[in-house]
């Protein structure tokens, strides 16, 4: 193993993982927006809107994502002369949109699916407490639905984080110079397999394990209210100790 | 809308893939476990250093892209192999067998899965039965092969679906290293007949197919292993 070779390729994989961590949290931002509004019609009663989105979120979860990636970055060829007249195909011509848009289509489904969980957790007590108080429609999932449902999928949806943040190293295939992509073409010219594979490892692992502490830190913010009181000796225990840290 | 599925006789390739793929996926499956069970009997074992090293395999891999550990395995493994043979002296050329690799790959990811689902399995059966199969002088191999296995399965088994439907999906990435498995099968095909949305399509429906069926067969298996249990 060869020291010098890994300090040589970090500032071209840290731009690779640059791109990879800019797909994941436009992918992510989007996916979300869309992913709540589905996670409603999926739990409406009326067959003409769960239906549908049922289909689409089995198709996502169903299928491989390098399916789906090359089913929108080169299926669309197959429609070339209609996505030419309205005007689309500068878009899709993209490798860059294809694997966003791809990546964006798979998390609202994953997410979508993760909500709707949540939505159906919701205990009905309290909705039936929000009626009873005079809420109803849009007021009742906005101030107490949708609150207590995104707090009760947040440990399923930091997993979907991390998945889609992982992902993203299929976009390498289609040519995109993420962290994956990156780390291929300097293996196909110098053959350091290993230092540069382990090396953008490494960053996946640090920055995977980031996802997760940052997730865990927002649970334990948001959920404050459910954890038991300290009790006196813990709390003398720990005040005694941050006093010893002071020192 | 029909001549989308139209294949220009090039149908067969799909099918040929297909079965490699599931040949793939359940071979994988069968290493999965057999590792899921080594890391989980690590997990809970008494030895530090089973531990440490049960740890930092599912860490590990839970960290890194499938696809990045797969082309670690793939080009590093024979790199490796080669680089131990030059330090010693001999002078070897190792060529990976793709669908070994790819295996050996898709089965190494999914038994890190496979361990936080056994473990969960082994500490869902109550601690006093292990005991009492000790106390009446059942050794630990049979007390495990006797009493612990068959029950294991049956708090397994959802966990090991849900691996199952992620690992056959995961068998589209071998395609990198040049497996002939259904997503390669609908490229080279998609290559001699300009149709990639048709062959991309329709391997897509495979897979959606495969998924389905696996669905209605965890729900049996599951209900013929839980045949014993009382339900409230």
């Amino acid at each position: 193993m060869d020291v010098q070779i890994i300090i040589d390729s970090i500032p071209q994989l840290l731009g690779g993982l640059q791109l990879t961590i800019q797909i994941t949290v436009i992918a992510l931002l989007i996916g979300f927006v869309c992913a709540i509004p589905l996670a409603l019609m999926r739990v409406s009663k009326n067959p003409f809107i769960w239906m549908p989105v049922y289909g689409y979120i089995f198709f996502f979860r169903g299928t491989p994502l390098l399916v789906q990636i090359f089913l929108i970055y080169y299926g669309v060829g197959q429609f070339r002369e209609f996505f030419q007249d309205i005007g689309l195909w500068t878009f899709f011509r993209e490798a860059y949109f294809c694997a966003v848009l791809t990546l964006t289509l798979n998390t609202a489904a994953y997410s979508a699916e993760l909500f709707r969980g949540g939505i159906q957790g919701v205990p009905h007590g309290e909705v039936e407490a929000a009626r009873a108080a005079g809420m109803s429609g849009w007021l009742l999932y906005r101030r107490i639905i949708l609150p207590k449902a995104l707090r009760l999928t947040l440990p399923a949806y930091s997993n979907e984080v991390v998945f889609l943040f992982q992902s993203t190293s299929l976009v390498s295939i289609i040519t995109l110079m993420d962290l994956t992509g990156v780390a291929r073409v300097i293996v196909a010219r110098s053959f350091d397999v290993y230092e540069i594979y382990i090396t953008a490892g490494i960053l996946y692992l640090v920055i995977t394990y980031g996802i997760l502490w940052g997730f865990k830190a927002v649970e334990h913010r948001v959920s404050g209210h459910l954890r038991e009181r300290p009790s006196a000796e813990a709390a003398a225990g720990q005040l005694a100790s941050e006093t010893a840290a002071m020192r | 809308m029909l001549s989308v599925f139209d294949l220009q006789g090039y149908g067969w390739m799909l099918w040929a893939g297909l079965k490699v793929t599931l040949m793939v996926g359940v071979c994988s499956l069968v290493l999965a476990i057999i590792m899921g069970l080594l890391g989980a009997w690590g997990k809970l074992s008494r030895s530090k250093a089973a531990i440490v090293a049960a740890n930092t395999y599912t860490t590990v891999i839970r960290g890194v892209p499938e696809l990045l550990l797969l082309l670690i395995i793939f080009y590093g493994t024979p790199t490796l192999v080669q680089n131990v043979a030059a330090n010693l002296g001999y002078d070897i050329l190792l060529d990976f067998n793709p669908f070994i690799a790819g295996v050996l790959t898709l089965g190494f990811i999914y038994g890190a899965f496979a361990t936080e689902v056994f473990r969960g399995a082994f500490l869902a059966v109550p601690k006093g039965q292990t005991e009492a199969a000790r106390a009446i002088g059942m050794s630990p191999m049979l007390a495990f092969r006797r009493i612990l296995l068959p029950q294991i399965w049956r708090y397994a088994l959802p966990g090991l679906g849900n691996v199952w439907m992620v690992l056959i999906k995961a068998t589209a990435l071998v395609s990198v290293i040049q497996l002939d498995e259904l997503m390669r099968m609908a490229f080279i095909a998609m290559g001699a007949t300009k149709l990639p949305f048709s062959f991309f399509f329709i391997a897509a429906l495979m897979y959606l197919g495969i998924t389905i069926v696996s669905m209605l067969g965890q729900q049996r298996i599951e209900a013929w292993a839980n045949r014993g249990v009382r339900r409230a």
